[in-house]
């Protein structure tokens, strides 16, 4: 895969290269790219002067990160605790069997991927689920698979 | 924009403000927090824009997108004023008629006011909706009167009086004076005395100091920070000021969970206007105190609320708590003495500054000071964000503001302070709500989580839930919490799974015993509340699932079965349509079966079968009744 090292460098500038801004150079990336391609993550290693461990520490301490190819489509279902008590795991369940990919997966063609959420601070909205970050409330679990559909 | 460089020159550009404001004029507000949002208030905006240009009244009526209004479920919320109208559930096609109605004819849209679901009478205004009659808004209330964009809006309504107060009358000793006297507790949970936490930090030796805005708000049915800090972040960047002031810090940080971008948004419009302004950067309004903020996104870590963690993320590491002492108040950020307080803590300085700390302190109870917003959500009528005295009775919070629960079911428990806290059942109901009393109930404020359960719901499993989620999101860097919680996750799911042995209770109760005691951090000590407090109080519900392999909330999915009596059935075949996992058999005039193999319990047949039929029931702890032979399956 080629990479546009100039953007991960604007990128880095933004935080004027300083070492405490790891975390926010890294959200950057990730929204930039849906995930944190090897070859940025070097990048940021060099230019920040900072070990590829701590970069690695970092990248799986955090739920934000992920080191692999996202879908094209990103579901996330929202496990908090009101939408817990109004049938998530419902949802979840039945979008999981839909697409056929557990929470945390994403599937062979790069369609979707499926994320779980703890808290999208809807809660009066429960169950929630966003897809592309259009927010959908009060889903029913047969109406989510429904709306799956109409993805690409 | 001119900067601004003293409370004489503050107060001159108030009045031109207000001066160009006039409070007759017809203004629409349109509620725009992320719950609005998700129901479409985007699009409500757009309609009215095209509706006021298409009547030639776009220079006649003022449109204002506010933030959260708290009347989450109700949401789009359009408020017409002067008059005070309060429109609910608004989609764009109602627009028309609002504007050739309420503008043009002076009428009311009947069927856009709210109706109370018990008594059917409806109200036209938000202050006589039974949900925001019984409030308290001291910290939320401004929400609904400003754009959190416009830093004129906030002036109009008084804001940074506070602040000039504070730099230009008062000594930094005073201002803390004046916090403690005020008797502030903390807002995120704890509820540690917030005078004193700001002196120790004022006292601790060090030139460099900082002040640290918690808005990682991680705590599953919380949203109150969200809603503050959407809709009013002058306030809280105001109350961070006069902190950094009465503590001597000249930088801040305000950490924000990346999940929430348009607070992350609306923070940054605000600190770039505090700027332009003089509110932010050297000599604040000729006083000589110079601060600077900066805006930290969070990556998604729920133990990054914990203050030491807090810290540890601000300076790029992973966020892993640190023991304490020493407390962040002598060295945290960078080594150097640093202070951290809620988004709601924060928002009550300039209220406290403005109004003095004996008005403050005469709300509340006797250890508890003050209003505490409270997120009222999961089986509750009127759900979302809920601003009341402290001391109010939990009853009055879901039943008056609350509206009880929903459609005719059974109140079974309300579940407070989040992952840290603890269900309270309904005898215990008229308990006043404070820091001890709920510490009393084996509960816990936390940040305001209030989670209304009703008789479908099973605390076993909610208990599970909380383990799960606290499990996913221990740091792992001590052992108590790491395993504690693991193994006390594994004893649950296997009770919610029918799995459950004799002795089990008790291994739970000393392995909460042990993690409570041993963790590192307040992530850990806390983790067993749940466990504790529904032990406590539901033991009975543990027994059945153990003893009788039964769900008695007929919740927890490996327990139940679904099953459609013959008797009732109709052969109509709305379930079957239904069913996602095609797992229903039947045709025209046929009753119908669930064939209990393929079945997935997502439930969705109970919703479909149509209400005059309920020919579909939950079973537990009893076997499923064959159905009929397909020979005898025929209907009349």
């Amino acid at each position: 895969m080629c990479m546009d090292i100039a953007k991960i460098d604007n990128i880095i500038d933004k935080h004027n290269a300083e070492q405490s801004s790891l975390i926010q150079i890294l959200l950057d990336i990730q929204s930039e790219h849906n995930w944190l391609p090897k070859q940025a993550l070097d990048r940021v290693g060099e230019r920040l002067d900072v070990p590829m461990s701590r970069i690695q520490h970092i990248t799986t301490f955090y739920k934000a990160f992920s080191q692999v190819p996202k879908g094209r489509h990103q579901i996330h279902v929202c496990m908090g605790t009101a939408c817990h008590v109004r049938g998530a795991q419902r949802v979840l369940d039945t979008i999981s069997d839909a697409i056929g990919i557990k929470a945390g997966e994403t599937d062979a063609e790069l369609k979707f991927s499926l994320e779980t959420v703890n808290c999208l601070g809807c809660c009066a909205l429960g169950p929630v689920m966003v897809i592309d970050g259009e927010y959908h409330g009060n889903v029913a679990p047969a109406q989510s698979a429904e709306v799956l559909k109409n993805y690409e | 924009m001119p900067r601004i460089n003293s409370p004489a020159e503050l107060e001159e550009f108030r009045r031109a403000i207000l001066s160009k404001r006039d409070d007759k004029r017809p203004c629409i507000t349109l509620c725009s927090g992320s719950a609005c949002h998700a129901t479409g208030s985007e699009k409500v905006a757009d309609a009215i824009m095209a509706e006021l240009e298409s009547h030639g009244l776009k220079d006649q009526v003022d449109v204002r997108r506010t933030g959260c209004h708290g009347f989450c479920e109700q949401g789009p919320i359009l408020v017409v004023y002067p008059e005070g109208i309060s429109y609910l559930k608004v989609k764009p096609e109602d627009v028309c008629e609002i504007v050739s109605h309420t503008f043009k004819e002076k009428k009311l849209v009947e069927r856009l006011l709210y109706v109370d679901p018990n008594t059917g009478d409806k109200s036209s205004h938000e202050h006589d909706i039974p949900f925001y009659k019984n409030q308290q808004r001291l910290i939320l209330g401004l929400n609904t009167k400003i754009d959190p964009k416009s830093l004129e809006d906030y002036l109009a309504v008084g804001g940074y009086q506070a602040m000039a107060k504070a730099l230009l009358q008062m000594t930094p000793e005073q201002v803390i004076g004046e916090v403690k006297q005020a008797k502030l507790r903390g807002r995120g949970g704890a509820g540690f005395p917030s005078g004193t936490k700001w002196e120790f930090a004022r006292n601790a030796p060090g030139d460099q100091k900082y002040v640290v805005v918690n808005c990682d708000e991680g705590d599953p049915g919380a949203y109150m920070d969200r809603a503050l800090m959407e809709g009013n972040p002058f306030t809280v960047l105001e109350g961070l000021l006069i902190g950094a002031y009465a503590i001597g810090a000249s930088e801040g940080y305000i950490y924000v969970r990346q999940e929430y971008p348009l607070a992350v948004d609306n923070l940054t419009v605000a600190i770039r206007e505090a700027e332009e302004h003089g509110f932010l950067g050297k000599n604040i309004l000729g006083s000589g105190f110079d601060f600077t903020v900066k805006v930290h996104r969070g990556a998604g870590a729920f133990i990054c609320g914990e203050e030491t963690s807090l810290l540890q993320s601000l300076e790029g590491k992973p966020g892993e708590p640190k023991p304490r002492p020493p407390f962040p108040a002598v060295r945290g950020l960078w080594g150097k003495p640093t202070n951290i307080n809620n988004v709601e803590t924060w928002a009550n300085i300039p209220v406290i500054i403005n109004k003095g700390a004996e008005y403050f302190s005469s709300i509340g109870t006797e250890s508890s000071k003050g209003t505490k917003v409270f997120s009222l959500v999961g089986k509750v009528n009127n759900t979302g964000l809920v601003e009341v005295p402290m001391g109010m009775p939990l009853r009055d919070i879901i039943f008056k503001i609350g509206g009880g629960v929903p459609n005719g079911k059974k109140f079974k428990a309300v579940q407070t302070g989040g992952p840290s806290g603890g269900c309270i059942p309904e005898e215990y109901l008229d308990v006043k709500v404070d820091f001890d009393e709920l510490m009393k109930m084996g509960a816990m404020m936390g940040s305001g989580g209030m989670i209304v359960m009703d008789e479908d719901t099973c605390l076993v499993d909610i208990a599970r839930y909380f383990l799960e989620f606290l499990s996913d999101e221990s740091c792992g860097k001590c052992v108590p919490c790491r395993e504690g919680i693991r193994q006390m996750l594994k004893v649950m799911t296997a009770i919610t799974q029918g799995k459950g042995k004799e002795g089990d209770i008790e291994l739970l109760e000393n392995m909460a015993m042990a993690t409570q005691g041993a963790a590192l951090c307040a992530l850990g000590k806390t983790a067993p509340n749940p466990v504790l407090s529904t032990l406590k109080y539901f033991r009975h519900e543990y027994e059945a699932h153990i003893k009788e392999k039964r769900c008695p909330a007929l919740s927890c999915k490996e327990l139940i079965a679904f099953h459609i009596e013959p008797a009732k059935c109709k052969g109509c075949g709305s379930c079957l349509r239904k069913c996602p996992a095609n797992a229903i058999e039947g045709g025209k005039k046929t009753i119908h079966v669930i064939d209990q193999e393929k079945c997935t319990k997502c439930g969705t047949c109970i919703e479909a079968c149509p209400a005059a039929f309920q020919a579909i029931s939950k079973l537990s702890g009893v076997p499923v009744p064959e159905p009929p032979a397909p020979s005898a399956r025929a209907l009349a």
